[in-house]
């Protein structure tokens, strides 16, 4: 199988309006004859799914939560970049794209990179006509900050909210659609399985989860907008019901799998606090900027309270290895060294499972600097946020931060159209791969979600849509048939095992033994290890579920326990392609390619290109299929933060 | 550091919209303080479904405290005592060993039990599909800074936005009123220059919506605002009853009903 990323050659800066004029038109009059499946609610799938309906054609949109407002993109903290230059700090649109390719470690595609600078001004635009309350100045004007390291202010945002008020201008204006009767909303309602006939996605099959009715949607077009999997490690900072289960699917229909090992963590979450943890929280990065980090000197001190250990026997690490940057040296290198300080028994806070995994983040050095009213004007709702969930007070008592999942960079394989290997499966937001490389920039994943959702998608799908003729199959096809006995056939077989173990006790064990092997830091040997024990989890799941209940009502068991069984597969892919990238890049970092530094150590020789998965019908035998990276405009080069 | 606790806790089950309910009595020990009240329910589901027993049925996602989907009512109180809060940010440090909590789903016509504690609340959508929104086709928008907000006005109309629709007002209301709901989408648009071609259209239409779902009228209890995550102010209640007068004056005759 040969990749063709379908990417336009030409001067960068108009590759996308080029090929915007050459994608093909869908007449007016006839958009309404075309079915298109939308799989997702959030930025990407939330805004695909309102403006296909704003063209006139006929939507399908599925969710899984209660209401469409509920997507995890509502969770996003901290902003969206755009590069508007509204701070005449010299940003443009060739800036953003640099650094989005050289933060991604060189492992992005350049073409796809640069339109998502492009649009990047056009999406807040679009967002502040429909009501997005960012951030404004006393004169009126949007304000912005500077985020995650960037040199520029390119950041808008709302609050602390900013991905909740993105998220409810798509969820309005797709709700206008609703009303309109463009888009048919199917919410608690969960993709199961890809239709795929004659080699084109044709539909899905889903299963409504307060029924429990499995049912076949058939149509012109599939646009997967399903989120991450950041929920095969268990804690994350994703929502509990986040799944790769959709993406999944698909990949074992037909659509390659890139990048799996592409993971981020993110270094300021709220450490695990018991065995019961059910999710991590994230803490603005934003917290780096007043507070220091630190850890005892001495293994002795890690249990005493922290205002009775001496300034003499803390050891500011990341003050000490990175004189330069300090405690604000990117997410990856202060979540390796938070790992290591625990790993070396330095960690505090309370021990789970035999480890004390949490680093001190003080602020009483900015306190008394700065007083404490600037300290809370900061900071105050973070602060607020950590009491409610530890009972600690930070005003007195340091934070205590441990890095946790954050994002996945990886995801289906997608051209510079966002369409899979799959004639016909389109695929936006955090599902595809695109875009942001090994690592993703803060305030970057808002941006793609609706850069995708509001401009890209619109655009290819439709190009696709001209040269098909519409309909043609319906629920009553063999395939379709076929796959519906499929999936009743796999829910009945999760009801049927009647074993002792529930699907949150095998997805915490996979959880545990991903983080530890394919997470922070990995070792050709660790990797090798979850390799072995992988497959003898999910054969002991296949044979030890327990399900209370039946496949006809809610039964929330039976949902967990649908996606537990994706994640088991998955996770196998993502260990796979973690051994066979002999480099770390970005959010991937293997232990023995390191610089003497301990940096991350890229080898651009042998690896630079895209790692597809094709299923093979094994789930441990995945054919590596590769789409080498050229870059053009910005030359690979080594960071350092010293 | 943490403390441990025992509690006893009725909670509403209810297999089905259509068969009716009841309390069953369940123990929860050795609860440490540090859990979530939703991490509380996950171990005592837990040991449910180890007896071969069907689990509490509760809606949650995020557990941060934005997504909305968490809620329960706790001893009467819509997310629980603590206040400010949603369920999923409420910690067992707010209770003390040997209480008895009664654990209901949101009570409210237009809210139907689903399962246990999980209830319809796709009316709230349905008020937001009648005119919650700004009609702006994609691509159309002019440039961002062309169109000045007053900071003022701004973070005003940002106090009503961060409604994270649970229904929590609805819960706590005795009447059922989706006042606060509705008058805080009402009110975040109508603050806004971009929302104010539609503002007239859009309050009434909205207003007809929540009548048409069946919720009941606001008599300014307050017990919404008390309840509300987000700390949004029944303020917006006034705003939108005033945006409604006007309206109405504006154009008295036409006072558009929906279909349900």
């Amino acid at each position: 199988m040969e990749l063709n990323a379908r990417a336009p050659a030409g001067p960068i800066e108009n590759r996308w309006s080029d090929h915007r004029f050459h994608s093909k038109l869908v007449n007016p009059a006839n958009r309404r004859k075309y079915h298109v499946i939308v799989v997702g609610s959030g930025l990407a799938g939330g805004a695909a799914a309102a403006t296909f309906g704003e063209m006139g054609y006929n939507v399908s949109c599925f969710c899984y939560q209660d209401s469409p407002r509920r997507a995890h993109s509502i969770a996003a903290q901290g902003g969206i970049n755009a590069a508007k230059n509204y701070q005449n700090d010299g940003d443009s649109t060739y800036r953003l794209f640099y650094d989005t390719v050289k933060g991604g470690d060189f492992r992005a595609r350049e073409s796809n990179v640069y339109r998502l600078a492009e649009l990047s001004v056009n999406i807040i635009d679009q967002c502040v006509a429909q009501g997005v309350p960012f951030a404004r100045e006393y004169s009126g004007l949007l304000a912005n900050r500077s985020f995650g390291g960037a040199q520029v202010a390119r950041t808008f945002y709302a609050r602390g909210q900013t991905g909740q008020q993105l998220l409810l201008g798509a969820y309005q204006a797709l709700e206008r659609q609703i009303d309109a009767g463009t888009v048919k909303m199917h919410p608690r309602t969960e993709m199961l399985d890809l239709i795929v006939i004659d080699g084109r996605a044709r539909g899905i099959v889903t299963r409504d989860m307060v029924t429990g009715r499995v049912s076949a949607h058939v149509g012109d077009v599939v646009v997967l907008a399903s989120g991450g999997y950041g929920n095969v490690f268990y804690l994350s900072t994703n929502a509990k019901g986040c799944n790769t289960t959709a993406t999944w699917r698909s990949h074992r229909r037909g659509a390659l799998f890139a990048n799996p090992c592409y993971t981020q963590i993110h270094p300021t979450c709220i450490p695990q606090s018991g065995d019961y943890q059910s999710k991590l929280t994230l803490m603005s990065e934003s917290l780096r900027n007043d507070g220091r980090v630190w850890v005892p000197k001495n293994v002795a001190d890690c249990t005493k309270d922290p205002a009775s250990i001496p300034e003499a026997d803390r050891d500011y690490y990341l003050e000490r290895l990175y004189p330069s940057f300090g405690n604000l040296v990117p997410r990856d290198i202060a979540s390796r060294r938070a790992k290591d300080m625990c790993d070396q028994g330095r960690g505090v806070g309370p021990e789970v499972a035999g480890v004390r995994r949490g680093v001190y983040l003080d602020f009483s050095d900015s306190i008394r600097r700065l007083g404490r009213n600037v300290v809370a004007e900061r900071y105050d709702n973070l602060f607020q946020m950590y009491e409610r969930i530890t009972g600690e007070n930070p005003y007195d008592v340091p934070m205590r931060m441990y890095p946790a999942i954050h994002y996945t960079m990886g995801g289906l394989w997608v051209d510079y159209d966002l369409q899979s290997t799959i004639p016909g499966l389109f695929v936006g937001g955090e599902a595809n791969f695109s875009d942001h490389g090994a690592n993703r920039l803060g305030a970057s994943a808002l941006m793609q979600g609706l850069a995708d959702g509001y401009f890209i998608l619109p655009v290819t799908v439709s190009n696709f849509l001209a040269s098909q003729k519409a309909g043609g199959v319906d629920e009553s096809h063999a395939a379709v048939r076929q796959t519906v006995a499929e999936v009743e056939e796999r829910v009945n077989r999760l009801l049927a095992i009647n074993g002792r173990r529930t699907p949150d006790s095998f997805h915490r064990e996979l959880g545990a033994l991903v983080w530890d092997q394919c997470g922070m830091a990995r070792t050709e040997s660790g990797l090798k290890l979850a390799l072995q024990k992988i497959p003898a989890l999910r054969d002991e799941f296949w044979s030890n579920l327990s399900v209370p209940g039946t496949g006809s009502e809610l039964n929330q068991s039976l949902e967990k326990a649908g996606r537990v069984a994706d994640f088991l597969e998955f996770a196998e892919l993502m260990c796979k392609d973690a051994l066979h990238r002999n480099e770390s890049a970005g959010g991937h970092f293997r232990e023995e390619f390191q610089t003497e530094d301990g940096e991350a150590k890229r080898n651009d020789d042998e690896f630079s290109y895209v790692a597809a998965w094709q299923y093979t019908g094994d789930v441990s035998s995945p054919k590596l299929v590769k789409e080498p990276l050229s870059f053009e405009y910005v030359h690979p080069s080594q960071r350092s933060y010293k | 550091m943490s403390r441990t606790m025992n509690l006893v806790l009725n909670v509403w089950r209810q297999k089905s919209p259509s068969v009716p309910g009841q309390f069953v009595r369940y123990e929860a020990k050795n609860v440490n303080d540090h859990m979530s009240f939703l991490e509380m329910l996950d171990v005592v589901n837990e040991e449910l479904s180890a007896k071969g027993e069907e689990p509490i049925a509760f809606d949650h996602d995020c557990r941060e405290g934005i997504c909305g989907a968490c809620g329960v009512v706790i001893d009467g109180v819509p997310h629980g005592p603590l206040g400010g809060t949603t369920t999923c940010q409420l910690h067992m440090r707010t209770f003390k060993d040997g209480d008895e909590l009664t654990i209901e789903p949101w009570r409210a016509g237009a809210f139907p039990v689903l399962r246990d504690l999980i209830v319809n609340r796709s009316a709230l959508d349905r008020i937001i599909q009648a005119g919650g929104y700004i009609s702006l086709r994609t691509g159309s928008a002019p440039e961002a800074n062309s169109l000045p907000v007053a900071k003022i006005d701004s973070d005003s109309a940002f106090d009503a936005a961060t409604c994270i629709a649970c229904g929590a007002c609805v819960a706590a209301c005795p009447n059922a009123s989706a006042a606060l709901f509705t008058a805080a989408k009402v009110s975040h648009l109508a603050l806004l220059p971009q929302g104010a071609p539609e503002r007239a259209d859009r309050v009434r239409k909205m207003v007809s919506q929540m009548d048409a779902e069946g919720f009941g009228h606001c008599t300014s209890h307050g017990e919404c605002e008390a309840v509300c995550p987000k700390g949004i102010s029944i303020g917006f209640i006034a705003k939108m009853n005033r945006e409604m007068l006007s309206a109405m004056a504006s154009a008295p005759n036409e006072l558009p009903t929906r279909e349900k």
